[in-house]
C-alpha cells in the first residue's frame, strides 16, 4: 500500500513538472515580458536593467528551474495589470470558487447516486423512464442557458433568491466563507443548482447503467440465494460494486466543474476564480494566467492521486497487485 | 418411505410468457429428497435441471414463473410464498451451491463478511459469536489457519478454496436441503473429487437433504444415491445411481451411459446419441425423445409417457409399460 502511495506522489510530481514547463513556455512565447511591462518612456538602459533584474539573462533551464522553485513556494510574480502578489488575488478568489464547486458536487452526488439506482431497479415503470427522459433534457441543455432561465424564475419573476453576487461573506484566517450568514447560503443556492444539475444527470446515468450490468452478475444472484434482503443487495452488494467508475468521474468531474464554473460565475456575477481568468485573459495578463494553469493542473493531480488511493480503499484486489 | 422427506416437489410446471407465446420449460416435475440423502440431476445443457433448482428455490428470472405444482420443504408449502417470505428461507433452511465459484463471491466483501452478513441475517447473532461461527465453518470445509483466512478476500483463494467458501456460506444457517448447481464443473479433476467428498460428509454427518445438479454421470455415481435423469424439461427417469448405471431403464438414460468412457474397459467407439433435444418451444409431440430414439414405436410418436414404476425406480417409457403390463 506503501510503495503505491509513493509510486502515485512520484507520477503527480512528473505531471506537475510538465504542466510547469508548459505555463513557463506562456512567458516565452506570449512576447517579451519586458515589452509589457515598461512604458513608452523608458529608456534602453531600463529596459536592460529590468530585463537583468527579472533574470532574463540566464540560460532557459537556469530561468524554468527558478520558476519551478519559486512556483512550487506558491510564488507566481506580479500580476502586470495591478502590481498585485498573483498568489494574493488568486487565494482571494478561490475559496468562492471551491465553495460553488464543493457544493455543486455534493450536491449532484447527493442526488445523482439515489435517483441512478432508483432508475435502475424500477426499470421500465413510468416514474423511472420519466426521469430518464428529463436526464437527457439535464445533460443538452447548456449550464448557462439553465443560469439564466434561474434567475429569471427565481430571482426576476418571483424575486426570492439573489440574480448575483455572493451575499455577506465571513473570514476564517484567509478563507472566506459565505456559508456561514444567511445571505451567503442563499446567494449559493442558484449557481450551486445551474453548476450541478449537468452533474447530476450524468451522475445518475452512470449508475444506473452500472447498478443494471452488476445486478446480472452471479454474486448477486448467489446473495439472493443466500437470502440476503433485496434493498440491502441493492444498496450494498451492487451499489459498491459500482462506486469505482462513480469515483472517478466525480473526481475528474470536479476538475471540469471549475472549468464550468468560469461560465457560471460569468453568469451570476459571483467573484471567483473563474471570473478573475478571464478579467486577465482581456488583459493579457500572463502571470495570473500561468498561476491559473498550474493551480488548476494542481488541484486536478491531487483528485487524480486522491481517486487511485481511493481506489485501493475500496477494492481489495488492488492492494495486492501494485505490489 | 416413512418419514416426511425434506424436499418433496409435485408436478411443477415452469413457464415463460413470452412474444411468440408460452414456453414450458418444466413440465411434470416431480421428485423428493429425504433427510441425509443426495439425488442427482442429470441431464444435457437445457434439459431444465438448473431451471428445476431456481424454481424451488424461487430464484426464476422475470418472466418466467411457477404456473403449476407445488413445492414442499419439510411439509411445508414454499412456492406459494412471497419473495420477502423466500428471503428468509434461502440462505436458512435452503443453502445454494453455484457453478462457478469465481464470480459466486462478491469481490469487494471479504468471506468473514460474506458468511456473517450470512449468520446474522438467519440466526441472529451478535458479531462476534457469528464471527466465531464463520471461522467454524471454515474449518469444517477444510480451509487451513481459518481464523487468518476469515478475513482474506476471494480474489486471494484458489478456485477449489473459494468452492469450499462457497460451501461455508451454503451451510451457514445449517439449511435442511442444500441445491447445488454444478458445483465441480469449473474445477479441475483432484479438486472436483475432494469437493464431491466433502458434500458427501457434510451430508452423511447432518443429515442433509442434497439436490446435486450436474451433466457429470462421473461426479453422480460417486457422489449420490438416487439419481433424476431430464430431458426436454420433464423426468426420464428416476431410481437409485447403481441400478440407473447398471441397468438403465430408459432408451436416453441408456444412450447416456453408452457416451461414457469406463477406465481400464476396453470399448473400441463410445456410442453417442444421435441428433439434439428439440428446442423447447418446438418439443414433439408423444414422446420427447421419439426422433432419437432407437426402439421408437408408433404409441411414442403420438401419446406421452408418464413416469410409472420400472426395475427398481421409474421410468417415462411405452417400452418399459408393456414389460410391466403384459
Amino acid at each position: 500500500m506503501l510503495v503505491f502511495i509513493i509510486k502515485r506522489l512520484l507520477n503527480a510530481v512528473m505531471v506537475m513538472l510538465v504542466v510547469a514547463f508548459l505555463a513557463f513556455l506562456i512567458f516565452r512565447v506570449a512576447g517579451d515580458p519586458v515589452e509589457l511591462m515598461v512604458n513608452e518612456m523608458s529608456t534602453q538602459d531600463d529596459r536592460d536593467r529590468l530585463r537583468e533584474s527579472l533574470g532574463l539573462n540566464d540560460s532557459f533551464i537556469t530561468q524554468y528551474v527558478r520558476f519551478v522553485v519559486n512556483a512550487a513556494q506558491g510564488n507566481f510574480g506580479i500580476s502586470f495589470r495591478n502590481g498585485q502578489e498573483v498568489l494574493g488575488l488568486i487565494a482571494e478568489r478561490f475559496p468562492a470558487t471551491m465553495e460553488l464547486v464543493l457544493v455543486a458536487t455534493i450536491l449532484s452526488l447527493l442526488i445523482g447516486v439515489p435517483l441512478g439506482v432508483l432508475t435502475a431497479i424500477h426499470r421500465g415503470r413510468w416514474h423511472s423512464e420519466t426521469l430518464q427522459f428529463l436526464s437527457i433534457v439535464g445533460v443538452s441543455l447548456p449550464s448557462f442557458v439553465v443560469g439564466i432561465l434561474l434567475i429569471l424564475v427565481f430571482s426576476v419573476t418571483l424575486g426570492i433568491m439573489p440574480a448575483f453576487g455572493r451575499g455577506e461573506v465571513v473570514q476564517l484566517g484567509w478563507w472566506s466563507t459565505g456559508l456561514l450568514t444567511h445571505s451567503g447560503r442563499i446567494a449559493l443556492v442558484l449557481p450551486a443548482i445551474s453548476l450541478s444539475l449537468y452533474q447530476i444527470t450524468l451522475i445518475m446515468r452512470l449508475v444506473r447503467a452500472e447498478m443494471m450490468e452488476v445486478m446480472r452478475s452471479d454474486f448477486i444472484k448467489f446473495a439472493r440465494a443466500r437470502g440476503v434482503p433485496r434493498w440491502r443487495i441493492q444498496f450494498r452488494h451492487a451499489l459498491k460494486n459500482c462506486l469505482m467508475p462513480v469515483i472517478t468521474m466525480t473526481a475528474m468531474n470536479v476538475g471540469a466543474l471549475i472549468a464550468f464554473a468560469l461560465i457560471t460565475e460569468t453568469v451570476f456575477q459571483w467573484p471567483g476564480m473563474g471570473m478573475l481568468f478571464i478579467q486577465a485573459v482581456t488583459f493579457i495578463d500572463i502571470p495570473v494566467m500561468s498561476a491559473y494553469l498550474c493551480i488548476i493542473s494542481f488541484i486536478f493531480v491531487v483528485l487524480n492521486t486522491i481517486v487511485d488511493i481511493t481506489y485501493a480503499l475500496i477494492d481489495p484486489r488492488l492492494r495486492n497487485a501494485t505490489r | 418411505m416413512t418419514q416426511t422427506p425434506i424436499l418433496d416437489v409435485k408436478a411443477l410446471r415452469v413457464e415463460f410468457p413470452g412474444r411468440h407465446g408460452t414456453v414450458t420449460a418444466l413440465a411434470d416435475v416431480s421428485f423428493s429428497i429425504q433427510p441425509g440423502e443426495i439425488l442427482g440431476v442429470v441431464g444435457e445443457s437445457g434439459a431444465g435441471k438448473s431451471m428445476a433448482g431456481l424454481a424451488v428455490q424461487g430464484l426464476l428470472e422475470p418472466p418466467g414463473r411457477v404456473s403449476g405444482g407445488e413445492v414442499r420443504l419439510d411439509g411445508r408449502r414454499i412456492d406459494t410464498l412471497t419473495d420477502g417470505e423466500m428471503e428468509k428461507v434461502r440462505g436458512k433452511e435452503i443453502g445454494a451451491i453455484f457453478q462457478d465459484p469465481l464470480t459466486s463471491l462478491n469481490p469487494l466483501f471479504s468471506v468473514g463478511q460474506q458468511l456473517v452478513e450470512t449468520i446474522r441475517l438467519h440466526l441472529g447473532l451478535d458479531r462476534k459469536t457469528a464471527r466465531a461461527r464463520a471461522i467454524a465453518l471454515l474449518t469444517e470445509v477444510g480451509i487451513p489457519a481459518p481464523d487468518v483466512r476469515v478475513d482474506h478476500y476471494p480474489h486471494q483463494f484458489s478456485g477449489g478454496m473459494r468452492q469450499r467458501v462457497v460451501i461455508a456460506l451454503a451451510l451457514a444457517a445449517r439449511p435442511k436441503l442444500i441445491i447445488a448447481d454444478e458445483p465441480t464443473t469449473a474445477l479441475d479433476v483432484s479438486i472436483q473429487a475432494q469437493i464431491t467428498a466433502l458434500l458427501r460428509k457434510l451430508c452423511d454427518d447432518h443429515g442433509t437433504a442434497v439436490m446435486l445438479v450436474t451433466h457429470d454421470m462421473g461426479v453422480i455415481a460417486e457422489t449420490a444415491d438416487r439419481v433424476a435423469v431430464m430431458y426436454a424439461g420433464r423426468l426420464v427417469e428416476v431410481g437409485p445411481v447403481a441400478e440407473v448405471i447398471a441397468n438403465p431403464q430408459h432408451p436416453y438414460t441408456a444412450g447416456l451411459m453408452g457416451s461414457i468412457p469406463a477406465l481400464g474397459a476396453r470399448v473400441p467407439m463410445l456410442t453417442q446419441i444421435d441428433g439434439s433435444m428439440p428446442r423447447l418451444d418446438a418439443i414433439p409431440a408423444g414422446c420427447a425423445f421419439n426422433p432419437r430414439c432407437p426402439k421408437v414405436m408408433d404409441r411414442c410418436r403420438v401419446e406421452r409417457p408418464e413416469l410409472m414404476p420400472s426395475g427398481s425406480g421409474q421410468s417415462a417409457c411405452w417400452l418399459k409399460a408393456m414389460e410391466t403390463t403384459p
